[in-house]
């Protein structure tokens, strides 16, 4: 009996110990029927129109483009929903090959993570409710709650402004709590990305939010990878070239969005 | 990139005040928690069957629901219907008092029914009222058995009051999370947390257990 377990116990480590060893690698070439190579993508299935729901399936621009991109690289996708906020950290963990959520390119990510060339420019608004008239631009912000979603540009901006201004910052996990949050009445204002406040705006008019200002800058998003894996960034770089190339970006983008931004 | 120990240094301070956050929502929510307790808890076990009715629901539908989906509805639910604004901390320790309430009244329940049904005919035939009786014989023994399941109850809570980050409450997992989304630094900022977490609930333990041995023999 002892032997036995012992001999249950060894193999089980020496399992772990070899899965271990070869990390993602190994996951990612973990082929399908067809033989591709199969990449895990982390995205935030609360963020139309990049990526929601719909009569079950994820949609989105987001989606729609990895999807295309995959099938001109020929490789497989596995699309894995997560609060935004855990992406990146899922990434790093090496838990995902990649990440297409929104996500804007910047210094302090490109230091962790690398990015395809970027595919779309969103830039940041602030967000208030329809009956607010004090608010009109960043300067109005003092003495303010701002509320916004953990991890994003959107939230590091916010957090500037707090101190430029005096304003308190309340962070949240997804955008529907933050828009809950300004249509409560417990916070002034919000910031989120053009594209996305603006499409919520108009597929949700009891939503009772308008947009004020100019947009506050100018981030591109990028398709995010696990530092060093060149062979992903590529095929993704590729993929964004050709689709660009072909009209099927425009038409993806056209899909959701009425203006090409 | 910085050390670990830079990035532990920094992130102290916001997690320490994290912490406080943390302990003030929990002895706040869990002092109503008790008033709830006691109140359903000896309603629970009164003769009237409606008093009875009332508090088997409460109970039932407040243990029967995650402590999350109450989180959301009160805070994002009900101002909206209600028209009215409830601010997160408020809204917080409501949700957490009306569910530790729950739990405790079963302790209560549980507490005053391992009493020997005799001392409640003593005390009565000595002349005590029902309440009086409730109040000066029964309670004070049920209490004292009920501490282990009362110190269990405040670990519980205490780490419940971590789902409250989801309504934007600065409490120690919130400030856990805005640290990492800053600085991507999950192994080191995750690990204080805990650290942070277990050293609260283990002075409480260290308390409890003193306590125990004073009043609970």
């Amino acid at each position: 009996m002892r032997k036995l377990m012992l001999a249950v116990v060894s193999g089980l480590l020496a399992l772990t110990v070899s899965a271990c060893g070869t990390g993602t690698d190994q996951a990612a070439s973990t082929s399908g029927q067809s033989g591709a190579k199969k990449y895990v993508f982390g995205t935030d299935a609360t963020y139309p129109p990049f990526e929601f729901e719909k009569d079950g399936k994820y949609v989105g621009i987001d989606i729609d483009l990895i999807n295309a991109i995959a099938k001109e690289e020929g490789f497989e996708v596995e699309i894995k929903p997560m609060d935004f906020k855990g992406i990146i950290p899922a990434v790093q963990a090496k838990q995902l090959d990649g990440a297409i959520a929104g996500i804007s390119i910047n210094d302090k990510r490109k230091e962790i993570l690398d990015f395809s060339e970027p595919y779309y420019q969103a830039g940041l608004s602030l967000v208030v409710r329809e009956d607010n008239t004090t608010i009109n631009g960043e300067a109005d912000l003092a003495g303010k709650t701002i509320a916004i979603k953990k991890g994003t540009t959107g939230a590091t901006f916010a957090d500037e402004l707090g101190k430029k201004y005096g304003a308190t910052v309340k962070y949240f996990d997804d955008s529907p709590s933050m828009f809950q949050e300004v249509q409560n009445g417990n916070a002034d204002v919000t910031i989120e990305d053009y594209p996305v406040i603006s499409y919520k705006i108009t597929v949700d008019p009891a939503s009772k939010l308008k947009i004020v200002g100019d947009r506050l800058n100018g981030d591109h998003y990028g398709i995010a990878v696990l530092k060093g894996n060149k062979e992903l960034q590529d095929k993704l770089n590729s993929g964004l070239k050709k689709l660009k190339e072909n009209g099927k970006y425009d038409e993806i983008i056209n899909t959701y969005l009425s203006t090409k931004k | 990139m910085s050390s670990s120990w830079d990035v532990i240094v920094d992130a102290l301070p916001v997690l320490a005040q994290g912490s406080v956050v943390t302990l003030k929502i929990t002895v706040i929510s869990l002092f109503f928690a008790l008033l709830i307790g006691l109140l359903f808890g000896l309603m629970s076990t009164s003769r009237s069957k409606i008093l009875r009715g009332i508090a088997t629901a409460y109970v039932d539908f407040l243990r029967g629901t995650p402590l999350l989906v109450q989180i959301f509805f009160i805070y994002f639910g009900l101002p909206p219907v209600l028209d009215i604004k409830i601010p997160e901390t408020t809204a917080g320790i409501l949700a957490l008092s009306l569910n530790a309430g729950a739990y405790l009244a079963e302790i209560f329940r549980g507490g005053i029914l391992s009493i020997d049904k005799g001392q409640m005919e003593a005390a009565r035939s000595l002349g005590l009222s029902h309440g009086k009786a409730m109040r000066l014989v029964i309670l004070p023994q049920a209490v004292r058995r009920m501490i282990p399941a009362f110190v269990n109850q405040f670990i519980v809570t205490l780490k419940d009051t971590s789902l409250l980050t989801v309504i934007g409450i600065r409490e120690l997992m919130n400030s856990g999370e805005i640290i990492i989304s800053s600085n991507f630094r999950s192994f080191e900022i995750w690990a204080v947390v805990a650290v942070f977490y277990f050293l609260m609930i283990y002075i409480l333990s260290l308390l409890s257990r003193s306590l125990e041995r004073r009043y609970a023999k």
